[in-house]
Parts: C-alpha cells; sequence; structure tokens
C-alpha cells in the first residue's frame, strides 16, 4: 500500500467558539451566586491538559442549610403557578441552552474530558431536549396518571455524577421542576462548571430565586445534603456503594428516595449478526465518553462461532479510534475525567492482568498528549466470569470479552450480576432477539444499537442498578404525591 | 349423655405447595374470645422464611412466564375457593377480631372482590403502565412493566385477610412471587388462606404463607438477599426503619402502607389501582432501529 492513502494525517481540528471562564465561581442560592459562608474553595482541574481551570466553593454545613431553606421557601409559590407559566419557564431554559450549546458543549469538554463532538452532538443538545420534554408536562400531569390526582412532592435534594455533567442535571430538574418541586442540586467535585452555567441562565429567564439551588463541593457536601431533615425527596445518580449508604440513611426518615447507579452491562453478540455493525455498537457501547457511562456495555458475550472474527475487526477498528485533545473535533476518546479515575482504571488492568485475562491496549505507538489524563481503549480476551473485570464495575475504556455457544448460555451469563441496568443484543432474527430481550434482568435493551438516550424513553435499572426511572412519562412519578380520585361511591 | 369434643386443628405453613410444619417444631395455641382453644399454629421461624424464599425463587420465572390470561384465570380461582370457604373465614374472623360476623362478612366479602378486581387486571395493568416512546431518529422505542422478583410481604395486623390479600393481589398479578407473614394478632385467617392457594392451581412455591411473629422475622425479611421487594402495611415508625434499612444491602424496593384504619382498606379506589401494581413492576425500554 502507498503511503500516500495509509499515513494521511488528521490536522488538528481545534474547536474554537468562545467560551468565558472566571478564575472563581460561586454557590447558586435564591437567585443569587455567592462564596462559601466559611470561604473554602477546590480546584477544578482540566483533564485534557491537567491544569487547573477555575476555583469553585465548596459548600459548608451552613451554605446547605441556606440553600435548603431558599428551595423551602419558594416551593410553595412555585407550585401555585399556573402550570402553563411553570412550563414557559421550562421552555425558555431548553431555548437559552440551544443558543448557547456552542458555548456549553466547550466547557463541558474542558471540564470533563470528554470529546467535544460528543459534548456538542449529545450531551447538550439532549440536555435542551430534557427541558423542553418536561416543560410540556407542567400543564398535563392530571393525564399522566389517570384516576390520581398529582401533587408536588416539596424539596428535592439532587446529588448529579461526572460522566454528563449538564445532561444529568437536566434529567434531574426539569421533571422536578414542571411538577412544582423546588431544588437543591450538587453537582460533582470535578465537573461543577456547566450547572453553574446553567445557573446564568436560570437567571437569564428570569426563574424565581430559590427554585433551583446549586451547591458545589465534595462527598461530605452531597452526604450533608442528603441527610437534611427539610429535603422531602432525594435523587442521586451515581455508584451503587454510595447509593446503598443514601438508602440506609434515608431509612425510616420517609424521604422518597430514586437512584440510577451503576452496571456492568452484558453486550451480547450472536452468530447470525450482521458483525461489522455489531462491532460499531460494541466501540459505541464501551469507548463512548471513554467508557465513563453507567449503563456502557463493558461486558462483551460473542457467541462461540464467530469470536475470533469480531475481535478481529473489533482490534482493527480500535486501531481507527482517535485518542487525545478532547478539543479537537476528530477526537473519538477524549481524557479520562480526573487522575483518581484513571488510577482506577490502570488498576484495574492490572488486576486482570493477574488473574490471567489477556490484555490487548489499542494504539501501541499512538502519542497522548504529554499533559492531562489519558487511557488508550482496551479490551480483555481470555476471561473467565469470576474474574474482577467481568463483575465490577471499573467506569473506563476497557471491556470484558466472554464467549458462549447457546443463547440460553448468553442469558444466563449476562443476568449473572447484581447490577441490571442495561443490555445490547446483535442478531438479525427478530423473534430471537425478543426472546432474549424479554430473558435479560435490565432496564434498558438495546437491541443491534447502543448507548441511545431520549428524553421521552425511560431509564433505570432493575435490582442494584437503582430505582426509579428518568425519562419520559415514567420519569414524573418520583416528583409527584399521588392521590387517587375521592369518589362518593353508593 | 358427654357433649362431644371437638377436634382441634394444627395450622400449619404453606410453603413450596406444601403444608409443613415449622422447622422448630414451635406451636402456639389460638384461643378463642372466651378464651377456649380454637386450633393450633405454627410458630414460623427464620430458618422456615429462608426455605420459603428457596421456594418462591424457583416458582418466579415460570409465573412471571405464564400468560396474562392464565394468571388472571388463577386469582380468578382463588376468590372462588375463598367464596366457598367464606363462612369459615367468618367464624375465624369474629371470633379474634372485635366486630364479631357483621363485620368478619365485610372483611371477607371485600377480600373476593379484591381478588376479582387484579384477576381482572392481570391482563390490563401492562396497556396502562407501558408505553411506546416518541423517539428522536430511526428506532422503535417502548417501555412494559416486568415483575420485580422475589417479594417479601408483611401483612397488617387489623385487618387480617383483607390487608393480606390486598397486599398479596397486585404482586401476583404482575408475576411476583411471595412469601408473606400474616397478621401477628389474628394469625388464623393467614393460616386458612393456605388452603385456598393450594386448592386454586397456584403453582407451587408462588405463594408461601408464614405464621409467626414480627419481632423474629422482620430483620430477616429485610436483609435476605434473595428477596426483591419489600411490601408491608400497618407497621409501627421502628419496624418501617428496620424494613428499610435492612433493604438497602441489596437496594430492595421497599412500600410500607401508612394503612391502619378500617376503611383504607375498603376503598377499592386506592386499593385496586394500578399504582398498587407499578410499585412492584420494573419498566423494561426496548430499542430497535426501525431503519435498514
Amino acid at each position: 500500500m502507498s503511503n500516500t492513502t495509509s499515513t494521511w494525517d488528521y490536522a488538528p481540528a481545534p474547536e474554537s467558539a468562545p467560551c468565558a471562564i472566571a478564575d472563581e465561581y460561586g454557590l447558586f442560592i435564591n437567585g443569587e451566586f455567592r462564596p462559601a459562608a466559611d470561604g473554602r474553595t477546590l480546584e477544578s482541574i482540566e483533564p485534557g491538559t491537567g491544569e487547573v481551570l477555575t476555583r469553585f466553593a465548596l459548600a459548608s454545613p451552613a451554605d446547605i442549610d441556606a440553600a435548603v431553606e431558599a428551595a423551602r421557601a419558594a416551593q410553595p409559590a412555585w407550585a401555585a403557578l399556573p402550570a402553563r407559566e411553570r412550563g414557559k419557564y421550562l421552555f425558555r431554559i431548553a431555548r437559552r441552552l440551544q443558543e448557547r450549546a456552542r458555548e456549553f458543549a466547550i466547557l463541558e469538554t474542558r471540564d470533563g474530558g470528554k470529546p467535544i463532538k460528543e459534548a456538542r452532538d449529545v450531551d447538550i443538545p439532549e440536555a435542551a431536549k430534557h427541558f423542553f420534554y418536561y416543560a410540556g408536562w407542567a400543564d398535563k400531569l392530571d393525564y399522566a396518571f389517570p384516576g390520581r390526582s398529582a401533587a408536588p412532592v416539596g424539596v428535592c435534594g439532587q446529588i448529579i455524577p461526572w460522566n454528563f455533567p449538564l445532561l444529568m442535571a437536566a434529567w434531574k430538574l426539569a421533571p422536578a421542576l414542571a411538577c412544582g418541586n423546588t431544588v437543591v442540586l450538587k453537582p460533582a467535585e470535578t465537573t461543577p462548571l456547566t450547572a453553574l452555567r446553567l445557573a446564568e441562565v436560570l437567571q437569564e429567564v428570569g426563574l424565581p430565586p430559590g427554585v433551583v439551588n446549586i451547591v458545589t463541593g465534595a462527598g461530605e457536601t452531597g452526604a450533608a445534603l442528603a441527610a437534611h431533615p427539610q429535603v422531602h425527596k432525594l435523587a442521586f445518580t451515581g455508584s451503587t456503594e454510595v447509593g446503598k449508604k443514601l438508602a440506609a440513611m434515608a431509612a425510616g426518615t420517609g424521604k422518597r428516595l430514586t437512584l440510577e447507579l451503576g452496571g456492568k452491562s452484558p453486550h451480547i453478540i450472536c452468530e447470525d449478526a450482521s458483525l461489522d455493525q455489531a462491532v460499531e455498537g460494541i466501540v459505541q457501547g464501551i469507548y463512548f465518553n471513554q467508557g465513563h457511562v453507567c449503563c456502557a456495555g463493558s461486558r462483551l458475550l460473542v457467541q462461540e462461532s464467530v469470536q475470533d472474527e469480531v475481535l478481529q475487526k473489533l482490534a482493527a477498528r480500535m486501531q481507527q479510534l482517535r485518542v487525545g485533545d478532547p478539543l479537537d473535533k476528530n477526537t473519538d476518546v477524549g481524557a479520562i475525567n480526573s487522575a483518581e479515575q484513571l488510577a482506577t482504571i490502570q488498576r484495574y488492568l492490572k488486576i486482570g492482568v493477574e488473574e490471567g485475562a489477556e490484555l490487548h491496549v489499542s494504539g501501541a505507538d499512538l502519542a497522548l498528549p504529554t499533559g492531562g489524563y489519558y487511557q488508550k481503549p482496551a479490551y480483555f480476551s481470555g476471561v473467565q466470569p469470576a474474574h474482577r473485570v467481568a463483575r465490577e464495575e471499573i467506569f473506563g475504556p476497557v471491556l470484558a470479552v466472554m464467549s458462549f455457544r447457546t443463547p440460553e448460555e448468553a442469558v444466563q451469563r449476562a443476568n449473572d450480576t447484581p447490577y441490571g441496568l442495561a443490555a445490547g443484543i446483535w442478531t438479525d432474527k427478530g423473534s430471537k432477539m425478543f426472546a432474549l430481550a424479554s430473558k435479560l434482568r435490565a432496564g434498558v435493551i438495546w437491541c443491534n444499537t447502543y448507548n441511545r438516550f431520549d428524553a421521552t424513553s425511560p431509564f433505570g435499572g432493575f435490582q442494584q442498578s437503582g430505582f426509579g426511572r428518568e425519562g419520559g412519562r415514567h420519569g414524573l412519578k418520583a416528583y409527584l404525591q399521588l392521590q387517587a380520585w375521592e369518589t362518593t361511591s353508593d | 349423655m358427654t357433649e362431644r369434643l371437638p377436634i382441634l386443628k394444627t395450622y400449619k405453613l404453606y410453603l413450596g405447595g406444601a403444608f409443613p410444619r415449622t422447622e422448630s417444631g414451635r406451636t402456639t395455641v389460638v384461643e378463642d374470645a372466651q378464651g377456649q382453644a380454637r386450633a393450633h399454629l405454627c410458630r414460623a421461624s427464620r430458618k422456615d422464611f429462608r426455605n420459603a424464599v428457596v421456594a418462591a425463587r424457583k416458582a418466579q420465572p415460570a409465573w412471571a412466564g405464564r400468560s396474562a390470561y392464565n394468571r388472571g384465570q388463577i386469582l380468578y380461582r382463588m376468590a372462588e375457593m375463598l367464596e366457598g370457604k367464606a363462612s369459615e373465614f367468618v367464624d375465624a374472623l369474629a371470633a379474634s377480631v372485635p366486630g364479631g360476623s357483621t363485620r368478619a362478612r365485610r372483611e371477607v366479602d371485600a377480600s373476593v372482590d379484591r381478588l376479582v378486581a387484579f384477576a381482572g387486571w392481570s391482563d390490563k395493568y401492562q396497556q396502562i403502565l407501558g408505553c411506546q416512546n416518541p423517539v428522536e431518529g430511526p428506532f422503535h422505542n417502548f417501555s412494559i412493566p416486568e415483575a420485580t422478583g422475589v417479594l417479601a410481604v408483611v401483612a397488617p395486623q387489623e385487618e387480617p385477610l383483607l390487608g393480606l390479600i390486598s397486599l398479596l393481589a397486585p404482586a401476583l398479578c404482575s408475576g411476583n412471587t411471595v412469601v408473606a407473614l400474616g397478621s401477628e394478632s389474628h394469625p388464623l385467617a393467614t393460616a386458612i388462606f393456605g388452603e385456598v392457594c393450594a386448592t386454586s392451581d397456584v403453582p407451587a412455591g408462588v405463594v408461601n404463607l408464614l405464621t409467626g411473629q414480627r419481632a423474629e422475622l422482620l430483620e430477616q425479611f429485610a436483609s435476605h438477599r434473595d428477596v426483591d421487594g419489600i411490601s408491608a402495611a400497618g407497621c409501627s415508625p421502628d419496624e418501617k426503619r428496620v424494613l428499610e434499612l435492612g433493604a438497602a444491602g441489596n437496594l430492595k424496593r421497599v412500600q410500607v402502607l401508612a394503612l391502619n384504619q378500617e376503611q383504607d382498606w375498603y376503598n377499592a379506589q386506592q386499593r385496586e389501582s394500578p399504582d398498587t401494581i407499578e410499585a412492584f413492576v420494573e419498566i423494561k425500554t426496548i430499542w430497535h432501529p426501525s431503519a435498514s
């Protein structure tokens, strides 16, 4: 093959829309930005470079109190607004997010490390869509649950993770607000910036003060919010370990709880699948967002008869993945979110090798940026179901490959997990697909596709992947008190 | 002529489709209001509970796999058998619960009707709780409810039959299997209800009924790792906390109804709402491309 076709290089194509970042960010309480009561701050690191991007307030218990009090004070008037008017605020938020989408995409990529094309094409548009979708529910709640009247729950404490910062804020805020609740939102320690920029949007659209309050900080900030006696409902997206702690904390308090937790989602490739498309699905399933996806297809189950062919195609496809500068529009796999997460991933790579699995890392000669946190996409072959890399959530671009002989065995292996968030199935035979889909214990099943999301589509787990649904009509339920209509019988 | 000595029945547990004695060998005497011995009853142990969970787990996939129509017919058959044994239930309840046979008759009638209501729900709630979702892009996307799995049921102390059936029926109609602890204060109705289940084509292990003490069993109900959900009613704040705390260990779905007053159990609008089914189903969303 001649050099002209084999070594064409991509020119750098950095996204360059303007996106100012201040030196320091405050808490957003009662419609205004303010420093933490005790003046403490944390650094936000840019994962693509490893440099400090900005500083933000570390909320103290007094700040949590103030935020919850602001939400409590604002709630009756917010709930009493004509529902159409409440919805119109959400429509306005959606519109402003669309208008400022490029700015938000850059901020998301710089703060979190995800490829700009994903922030631009998935995170920001889906966040806007989520507000638009739930905006329209605000004045239709009496139709959502026939036979039952709907009232808001009150003050919601919402704790979100760092993998889809703005999108998770939208998933949490939009249904809560549409239903007449007020919110104290706690963004993740490593990715607070898009939530705080969303607070600017909330000011722009004139959202009444106190309806949304944003408290930044670390784990103890979330714990203080979760434990606050005036918080009526707690929504958490994050690890199963923390989810269990929150469930134990909420026991006996009367607090309502929804949890979107971890996963080790099986991705099943049957021998009759369209293998080239399946390989695209595998890549989308585990390398999307550096594998920082709770529903990542991190356990590949390939039918034995096609395993060699699938792995050859996968290895070839992985060589084409561009790993590097998150701001480059050609980048497929960006930066790992933090030094801590990179260390976790590398620990699992070591564990997998020690357990006897064979590690394959793409792009041995690929040059990575010098600063920042990067991990080349990897997979393990020769994995046994009992291996830790087959059972534990790694939350990185690392795939565990196993095989199966019959669809029954695939189901048995797929369900052999305490999790139950998502699953993928690739086959060209419809009856087999639906037979598998009905037997897999998971809340989202992707057939001949993977990692698709939509505001109208309920998302959430079975078993220890949590409970409650986000998206669609089902996503309203956690934010409403439903009462059977009083009837006068006889 | 001497008065005939009645035969006092010993009621056993209903477990895996059979009527074993408690493995612990413990029994208690059930007395009527006059303090006369009426029957003997097993006092279930934690080991009995664990055995029941094994039976419920084994039965669950096949129960969920039956057609919705078939589950509905079996619930209806339970209503038929309960109706047929109505006078036995009225006697048992009237002897134990204040209010006499008039009250007891009302409770039994309402219990039969509740089973009929959920016999009807079994092939309809899917269309109420499920939906097709208008996602962006060339995908067919729909959401369907599936059974949560194995449930531990803690029946209320009062309205011992109606309360038990009000928790069992919604769980069963959607394909869950259950291990239930009946009312501790008025346990006889639970024990007799096992005989209804055993003669209603309910597959072995789908319903398992224990009589015993909350103080002994609740913590085990809450913490058992192979139980997927807890449906309880009429609990004290302490009991509620025990259930929720234990449930956190494997993230069981928990619903503890704050119902205590009689009229709530008779409120069909509330107790036969699809809400009661939704508490113990999991919504599964399936995506499929619709373009070639």
